[in-house]
């Protein structure tokens, strides 16, 4: 048998109020222009290893993969410090390849392999369209493993693979397509009943015995008929977070389940169903461990720490929906692959240098020291997780920047160490010497086709 | 070990200096030519008996070539160098120890920049190949990082700093107004530079020099020749540059309130001409005011003021071009703009002007001592280059 042995979530700064949109209740989760589907899960990611397990598999899903052809993971696998020798595999084209690489992870988990099984999404639909108002941008991130150390085992659980022409998207387009809804709900409402109905039995659990129900589907419709089927009491089934995130792809079932996680009691049992293109259900039970895996963030507070003033606008020039005036500045230069190569721990796992002899931090790390000039006698350290503040700050107006003023801080860590660095996911009018702040991993921009990953500083959130 | 300076070796014979300013109708090649054509006949000298060349330009071209070719000069020794935006002072500094060591007579130290033909704000400065993660900072944004730190260091407050920084711009362009060769040659009300729309941090866009293209020329002999080429030469006292390690961002001590390399740099050359007394001794000084408040700093860090007085010095007028200390009398880099290869020589320029004479209406009185300094990069990470010129030996 096998679980999940701890989880980490994400959900970006910023969100768009529906109103703002064209209309609809609530707000969507939004990533700032410089995040994607990888930068948002090692932010879930760095949650989820809080307590460094041993990972030897790295399952990543995405529908929104910042690369084509090129393994996305590898970001993910550099930035968290993952060891080389792990196992990666993604998977794509389908917002269930979030809840299937979860069971993807707990699967190896019972041949005894730990996974880090990362979902990331960042939804674009047509301006204007219910995908667009209706979708999120978020990250989750869970460790499988063995049975012995989980904090909620699998019981039961059951899939469907359906041929349908539901929602699709061509590698050429921008946005995706939908048939008519009723449609997907004629084909794929029995597909989830089953789906579930066989999860439960494969489980030995009644529906009444559930703690939570995640209903996760491409049309919330095609799974609306589930709980009057199984008889569930409302207060059995979770909140899907519409007003608040919108549904992020294929982070957004083990999104609900890291927040029903994050409040649910040993004994809990929790049904998490997610259909596109078919249906996959599991059944989960918590164990007593839930109080240690619980990661320092939990999605509440991720919720509760936002920003909802970005003007429409603003965020069609973030997708690169909107065209707009360009500063008078060069365009990003692409960084270089070889140089990308031999800085990789300094540029995705934050490595800087301390200095063997007197103890000087250095951030990029550097072989000789500047305070005991000593050579090549630098120790290795991450500064990821170090927290630092602020030492001296300027908004710069001129430098380029889909969100200006750039806000260019020099930062002290509070271990020893210095830093030039931008901060992100802060109001310019807002900041101060002294601030305290915590490193994030952040895409830069896209230069020539490539992508550029390093760390911002943001407030702590 | 010692860094012992050529005091009194060395003379400057003949200098030539074009407009500075967005010369649309004119490349590098051609300002070299008009720049070089000038310091010949300034020196009075045929181009065949120079007898090597230093030509100082960031990125206007690659090569000694790019002097060599304009100017069709015979095979003779040209070589390019780049040092920031020290580039131009490192070229006479370079041509300089040439004629000092004996392996020369004569020799030029010429600069350029073509900087208006790219088409962007600000200066674009082209870097190696990265790995992405370096600083995008801007160079405003990067001196603005001066005024919080000083205002916090000596408890002045933001309003009253402004108001610094404002006077520094105006004063510089009331002498840029005299000078037909600046950019810029109108006054600026102070108020109009106050309110100036922000660039970076405190900076208004009048708290930045502009973006121009320039070159200027200089040639040098031995001082025992000076006066085979003009009655009116000028001595080089001193030569000193300054590299720093890049303390201000690794070491946690660094307060954004000085720059060590020009500290270093000032007490090098000071030593070398043997000065003990700047604030005194120093008539004139050519300072690197690519913004406003880096002029503030640098009136410390030179020593011709005490630290945390200068904005008083500022406020006072000690430095105004008939102040008692003039600093930039030309209209400096906010006047001139910073054609990176040309600054340094056009700092020297105005030196080889007062220290004759000819400065028409910005003449200082009698000046004896002359400082140019120049400053490549950015505060707590930086080149400084300073010189002391003169026009008497001994």
């Amino acid at each position: 048998m096998s679980g999940i042995i701890s989880y980490g979530a994400y959900v970006p700064y910023y969100r768009l109020i529906r109103k703002a949109m064209g209309g609809g209740k609530g707000e969507r989760a939004i990533a700032s222009h410089d995040e994607d589907a990888v930068s948002m899960s090692v932010e879930a990611g760095r949650g989820a290893l809080a307590n460094s397990p041993a990972i030897d598999t790295l399952v990543f899903a995405t529908n929104s993969a910042p690369y084509a052809e090129k393994l996305n993971a590898t970001a993910i696998c550099a930035a968290l410090d993952l060891p080389a020798q792990v196992n990666t595999i993604e998977l794509a084209n389908n917002t269930r390849m979030g809840l299937a690489a979860l069971l993807l992870g707990t699967d190896l988990g019972k041949a005894g392999r730990t996974s880090l099984v990362c979902a990331g999404d960042l939804v674009i639909g047509a301006p204007g369209g219910v995908r667009e108002r209706d979708s999120g941008d978020a990250a989750v991130a869970f460790v499988t493993g063995p049975e012995d150390d989980a904090i909620a085992r699998v019981l039961g659980r059951a899939s469907s693979t359906t041929e349908v022409l539901d929602v699709w998207r061509l590698p050429t387009d921008r946005f995706a397509r939908q048939w008519e809804e009723r449609f997907g709900i004629e084909v794929l409402g029995p597909v989830s009943l089953d789906t579930a109905q066989r999860a439960l039995a494969d489980a030995n659990v009644a529906p009444d015995a559930l703690a939570t129900v995640i209903l996760d589907a491409t049309n919330s419709r095609d799974v609306a008929g589930i709980p009057r089927a199984l008889g569930l009491k409302p207060e059995q089934v979770a909140d899907m977070l519409a007003g608040s995130v919108g549904r992020s792809g294929v982070a957004h079932a083990g999104l609900v389940l890291a927040k029903t996680l994050d409040q649910a009691q040993p004994g809990d049992k929790i049904l998490v169903l997610s259909t596109a293109d078919g249906c996959d259900a599991v059944v989960l039970e918590v164990s007593d461990k839930i109080v240690r895996g619980r990661p320092t963030r939990s999605v509440e507070q991720w919720l509760a720490s936002s920003n909802n003033e970005v003007a429409y606008n603003t965020y069609l020039k973030w997708r690169e929906i909107l065209p707009f005036e360009p500063p008078r500045r060069p365009d990003p230069n692409r960084p270089a692959a070889p140089i990308m190569k031999r800085n990789e721990s300094w540029k995705y796992a934050f490595y800087g240098s301390r200095c063997g002899k007197c103890g000087q931090g250095h951030l990029p790390p550097q072989r000789v020291c500047l305070k005991c000039r000593s050579r090549d006698e630098m120790l290795a350290e991450r500064f990821a997780d170090a927290s630092c503040k602020i030492t001296t700050y300027t908004l710069d107006h001129l430098a380029y920047s889909l969100q200006p003023p750039v806000v260019s801080t020099v930062v002290d860590f509070d271990c020893g160490g210095r830093l030039a660095c931008e901060l992100t996911d802060v109001d310019p009018g807002e900041v101060a010497i002294g601030d305290e702040l915590e490193m994030t991993f952040r895409r830069f921009y896209t230069g020539q086709g490539v992508h550029n990953y390093f760390w911002k500083a943001r407030p702590q959130r | 070990m010692a860094s012992n300076g050529i005091k009194d070796q060395v003379a400057i014979v003949g200098m030539g200096c074009t407009p500075f300013g967005e010369h649309w109708d004119r490349d590098a090649a051609d300002m070299l030519i008009d720049a070089a054509s000038d310091a010949y006949a300034s020196a009075g000298v045929d181009p065949a008996d120079v007898d090597a060349y230093w030509l100082g330009t960031f990125a206007s071209g690659i090569s000694g070539m790019v002097f060599s070719e304009a100017l069709k000069t015979p095979y003779k020794p040209v070589t390019r160098l780049e040092n920031m935006c020290a580039t131009g002072s490192e070229a006479i500094r370079n041509a300089a120890y040439a004629v000092a060591s004996g392996a020369y007579d004569l020799v030029m130290a010429v600069g350029v920049e073509k900087l208006k033909d790219g088409g962007y704000s600000g200066l674009v400065i082209p870097g190696p190949d990265g790995d992405g993660t370096e600083s995008s900072m801007t160079a405003p944004a990067m001196f603005s990082l001066l005024a919080p730190a000083y205002c916090e260091k000596y408890g002045v407050g933001e309003g009253e700093l402004k108001d610094v920084l404002s006077r520094i711009a105006w004063k510089n362009h009331v002498a840029g107004a005299k000078n037909p060769k600046a950019q810029f040659r109108k006054e600026v009300p102070l108020e109009k530079i106050c309110k100036s729309p922000r660039v970076a941090g405190m900076f208004g866009v009048f708290d930045c020099s502009g973006v121009s293209d320039g070159s200027a020329a200089a040639i040098l002999c031995r001082a025992e020749d000076a006066y085979k080429y003009t009655d009116k030469p000028i001595f080089l006292k001193a030569l000193s540059i300054a590299a720093g390690p890049n303390e201000g961002f690794i070491s946690d001590e660094y307060d954004f309130t000085t720059f060590q390399e020009v500290v270093v740099s000032a007490q090098d050359a000071y030593k070398q001409a043997g000065i003990t007394n700047p604030r005194e001794e120093i008539s004139m000084a050519e300072v690197h005011d690519c913004f406003t408040a880096t002029e503030l700093v640098l009136m410390e860090d030179m020593g011709f003021s005490e630290r945390g007085e200068g904005w008083k010095d500022v406020m006072e007028g000690r430095f105004d071009g008939d102040g008692v200390q003039p600093v930039n009398p030309d209209g400096g880099l906010k006047s001139f703009g910073h054609p990176i290869g040309a600054s340094g020589l056009r700092m020297m320029y105005e030196m080889w002007l007062q220290l004759r004479g000819e400065a028409g209406e910005r003449q200082i009185k009698d000046p004896k001592l002359g400082l140019t300094h120049n400053l490549g990069g950015q505060p707590g990470r930086c080149v400084s280059f300073i010189s002391i010129v003169g026009s008497e030996l001994g």
